[in-house]
C-alpha cells in the first residue's frame, strides 16, 4: 500500500475577483487543489491568468471572496489580519522574483529579520541564520549588503531568509524570472535540494518550462481554471 | 517584535543629503527656540541673583519698582527703627535709604543714548550687599560729587570709566571707582552719595529703604507690621522676590516672542520633514510589502517610519542645542521694560531648556512623520508588492 502523505494545502471552491472602479474582474473561479507535504509544485500559465493571485491567497497576504483555504490544517480565511501576520511569520517563507531584500541590511541581517518575530534569543537567532546561510552556501557573504551581491547570490540570501524560520510552506513567485540561465539553474537546484533533503514543501509560480521541469507536479492555470499534467 | 532601530537609522544615512537638509532646518528652529529661552533665563537669573534673601526692600505701595517709588523722609525714619534690622559690627543698623534715578547716557562706540540707573547710596549700602566689591579705584567720598560705576556701565557707556567725568543733574561727577557686582543687575548701575544726588535731581524723597534682617525668618513679622501701619503706605518685599518680579514681564515677553517666532519657523521645518518622509515611503513601497509579508504588523511599519522622523527631530535638536550652547559665551544688553534701564546679562542654558528644546524638536519630528508613517502602515500588501 502507498504511503499517504498529509495534506499541507487544501483549497476548496475558491473564488477571487478584483474590483476596478465599478467593474468586477473575476480572476479565480471555483478553484480546487490539494498539495501534500514535501511536494515541489510548479504553477504555470499565461501572464495575467491569476497565478500570483492564487499564490498570494495560499501565502495569506490576500483574502479570497469565497471558498476554503487551509494551510497546515489551519483555515487561514478565518484569521484576522493581525493573526494572519503572526501566522505568516511562522508558516510561510517567501521567495520573490526581484529577491526583495532590504537594501540597508546585510545578508546576515536580512536573514535574521523573520527571526525577530519569534521568541528566539540573540544567540539562537545567530545559530539559525548561520545554518540557513550555510544551506544556501553563502556563509562567506554574511556581512555583504544586497548591492554588493550578484542576482543569484541575492536570491540565495532570500531563500535563506525564507527557510530560516523552518516554515510550513515556501512560496516562490517567478524565482528565476530575473536571473541569467546559469544562476537560474543554481537556484532551481537549490530549491529541489530543499525539497529532497530537508523535506520542504514548495509552491512555485513560473512560466519558464525549464524551471517547471525541476518540480514534481506541474499545474496549469488558464482562464481561471486549473488543470493537472 | 519591532523592526530594529538600525533599520530606520541606516535608511536616514542612505539618503544623507536630504536627511542632512531636513535636520539642518530643524536645528535652526531649535537654535532660535533655545536662544530665546536662554535669553529669558539669563535675564531672570541676573535679576534674581541681584537680590539677597535676607534683605528687604521697602517701596511705596503699588509702585512695583524703585524707579516709580517714593518714600518720604518721615516714613523712612519710622522704618529705620524696626527691631528686625540686623546690626553691623559697629552696632549701626544695617539699613540704607536709597534713591534711584534714570538718566540718559551715550554708549561707547555708537553714541546712542540709553537709560542708566543712578543709585544714591550710603556706606551701609555696601555692607548689606557684601557681594559687591570695589574692583578699581575707591569708594566715593560721602558728601562729594564722586561716583562709582558698575563694571558693565564702565565698559559700555561713554565717560563711565575710571577717572572719567559724567555730566548729569547739572553737575559734573567724577568716576573714582569701578565696582564688581558679578552677574547681577547692579553691574549696570552707577552709585553715588544719596544726599548729593537728591539735591542734584531736586528730589525730596527716597526711592526705597533697604534693610538687612537680623534673622531672615522674621521677614513675615516685619512685612505684616509695616504694611498694616496706618502711618505708612508701603510694600515690603524680600529683595530676591523684588528682583524676580522686575524680570517677569520682560522674560514673559521674550518667551512669548520666542514661541510665536519658533512656531512660525517650525511650520517650515515640519513641512520639510513631511516631504522627506513622504518621499521615503514612496521609494520603499515594495519594501513595506516585503516586511508585511514576512509577518511584521502594520504598527511595526508605523513605528519604523515614525522612528525615522523622530530620529531626524532628535538629531536636529542635538545640533541646534550644540550651537545654542555657544551663546553662553556672549553677554547682551537690553532694555528692561519694567525699569526702562539698560541691563547686561548672558544667555543661560539650563536642563529645563535642554528638555524643552528636545521635546519641541521631537514634536516637530513626530508631526512631520506621522502622516507619511500612517500612509506606509495602511498599504495593502499585495498592491505594495506589485509596486516593484
Ligand atoms: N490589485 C489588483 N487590482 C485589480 N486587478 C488586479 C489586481 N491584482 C491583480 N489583478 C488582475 O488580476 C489578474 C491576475 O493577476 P496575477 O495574479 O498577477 O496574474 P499572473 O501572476 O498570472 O500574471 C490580472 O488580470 C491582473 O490585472
Ligand atoms: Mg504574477
Amino acid at each position: 500500500m502507498e504511503n499517504v502523505k498529509p495534506l499541507i494545502v487544501e483549497i476548496k471552491n475558491l473564488s477571487k475577483s478584483y474590483r476596478r472602479g465599478s467593474q468586477i474582474i473575476p480572476v479565480l473561479e471555483d478553484i480546487n487543489i490539494e498539495i501534500p507535504e514535501g511536494e515541489f509544485l510548479a504553477l504555470m500559465g499565461p501572464s495575467g491568468s491569476g497565478k500570483s493571485t492564487l499564490l498570494n491567497l495560499i501565502a495569506g497576504i490576500d483574502k479570497a471572496d469565497s471558498g476554503l483555504v487551509k494551510v497546515g490544517g489551519i483555515d487561514i480565511a478565518a484569521l484576522s489580519e493581525a493573526e494572519l501576520a503572526g501566522w505568516r511569520a511562522g508558516n510561510v517563507g517567501f521567495i520573490f522574483q526581484f529577491y526583495n531584500l532590504i537594501p540597508v541590511l546585510t545578508a546576515f541581517e536580512n536573514v535574521e529579520l523573520p527571526l525577530l518575530l519569534t521568541g528566539l534569543s540573540k544567540k539562537e537567532r545567530h545559530e539559525h541564520v548561520e545554518m540557513a546561510l550555510r544551506v544556501v552556501n553563502l556563509s562567506d557573504r554574511m556581512e555583504h549588503y544586497p548591492a554588493q551581491l550578484s542576482g543569484g547570490q541575492q536570491q540565495r540570501v532570500a531563500i535563506a531568509r525564507a527557510i530560516v524560520t523552518d516554515p510550513t510552506i515556501l512560496v516562490a513567485d517567478e524565482p528565476t524570472g530575473d536571473l541569467d540561465r546559469v544562476s537560474a539553474k543554481e537556484i532551481l537546484e537549490l530549491m529541489e535540494r530543499l525539497v529532497r533533503e530537508l523535506g520542504k514543501t514548495i509552491i512555485m509560480v513560473t512560466h519558464d518550462a525549464r524551471a517547471a521541469e525541476k518540480a514534481h507536479i506541474i499545474v496549469h492555470l488558464e482562464k481561471g481554471v486549473l488543470s493537472f499534467e | 517584535m519591532a523592526i530594529p532601530l538600525y533599520y530606520s537609522f541606516r535608511n536616514l544615512w542612505t539618503r544623507r543629503l536630504t536627511t542632512g537638509l531636513t535636520i539642518a532646518g530643524m536645528a535652526l528652529v531649535v537654535f532660535v527656540f533655545a536662544a530665546i529661552l536662554m535669553l529669558a533665563e539669563g535675564l531672570q537669573k541676573t535679576l534674581v541673583e541681584t537680590g539677597s534673601y535676607d534683605n528687604t526692600v521697602i517701596i511705596r505701595k503699588a509702585s512695583k519698582s524703585e524707579v516709580q517709588s517714593g518714600v518720604e523722609r518721615g516714613h523712612a525714619s519710622i522704618i529705620e527703627v524696626q527691631p528686625e534690622t540686623a546690626l553691623g559690627p559697629d552696632s549701626r543698623r544695617l539699613i540704607a535709604k536709597e534713591i534711584v534715578v534714570l538718566i540718559n547716557l551715550p554708549k561707547r562706540g555708537t553714541d546712542k543714548p540709553s537709560h542708566v540707573v543712578i543709585r544714591g547710596i550710603s556706606e551701609i549700602s555696601m555692607k548689606i550687599r557684601p557681594q559687591i566689591k570695589i574692583a578699581e579705584g575707591r569708594f566715593p567720598k560721602p558728601g562729594s560729587s564722586e561716583i562709582m560705576a558698575g563694571q558693565s556701565v564702565a565698559k559700555r557707556f561713554k565717560g563711565g570709566g575710571l577717572g572719567e567725568i559724567l555730566r548729569f543733574g547739572m553737575r559734573d561727577w567724577t568716576v573714582v571707582g569701578i565696582f564688581d557686582a558679578g552677574n547681577t543687575g547692579f553691574s549696570s548701575e552707577i552709585w553715588g552719595d544719596a544726599d548729593q544726588l537728591m539735591q542734584a535731581f531736586r528730589r525730596p524723597v527716597y526711592s526705597s529703604v533697604i534693610l538687612k534682617l537680623r534673622d531672615s525668618s522674621e521677614f513675615e513679622n516685619l512685612k505684616q507690621r509695616l504694611e498694616s501701619d496706618p502711618r505708612l503706605t508701603v510694600d515690603v518685599l524680600r529683595e530676591t522676590k523684588y528682583y524676580e518680579e522686575q524680570s517677569e514681564m520682560m522674560a514673559k515677553f521674550l518667551r512669548i516672542l520666542g514661541l510665536s517666532l519658533t512656531i512660525i519657523f517650525s511650520l517650515g521645518a515640519v513641512i520639510g520633514a513631511m516631504i522627506t518622509m513622504y518621499a521615503a515611503v514612496s521609494n520603499r513601497i515594495s519594501e513595506i510589502g516585503t516586511l508585511r509579508s514576512l509577518g511584521f504588523q502594520r504598527r511595526s511599519i508605523l513605528m519604523a517610519f515614525l522612528a525615522e522622523s523622530l530620529l531626524i527631530g532628535f538629531i536636529g535638536g542635538c545640533v541646534g542645542l550644540f550651537f545654542a550652547s555657544f551663546l553662553q559665551l556672549f553677554t547682551v544688553s537690553t532694555m528692561n521694560f519694567q525699569t526702562f534701564s539698560e541691563l547686561a546679562f548672558s544667555f543661560s542654558l539650563t536642563v529645563e531648556i535642554i528638555l524643552q528644546a528636545m521635546g519641541f524638536s521631537l514634536i516637530m519630528g513626530f508631526v512631520g512623520g506621522v502622516l507619511p508613517a500612517f500612509r506606509a502602515a495602511r498599504m495593502n500588501i499585495v498592491e505594495a508588492l506589485r509596486a516593484s
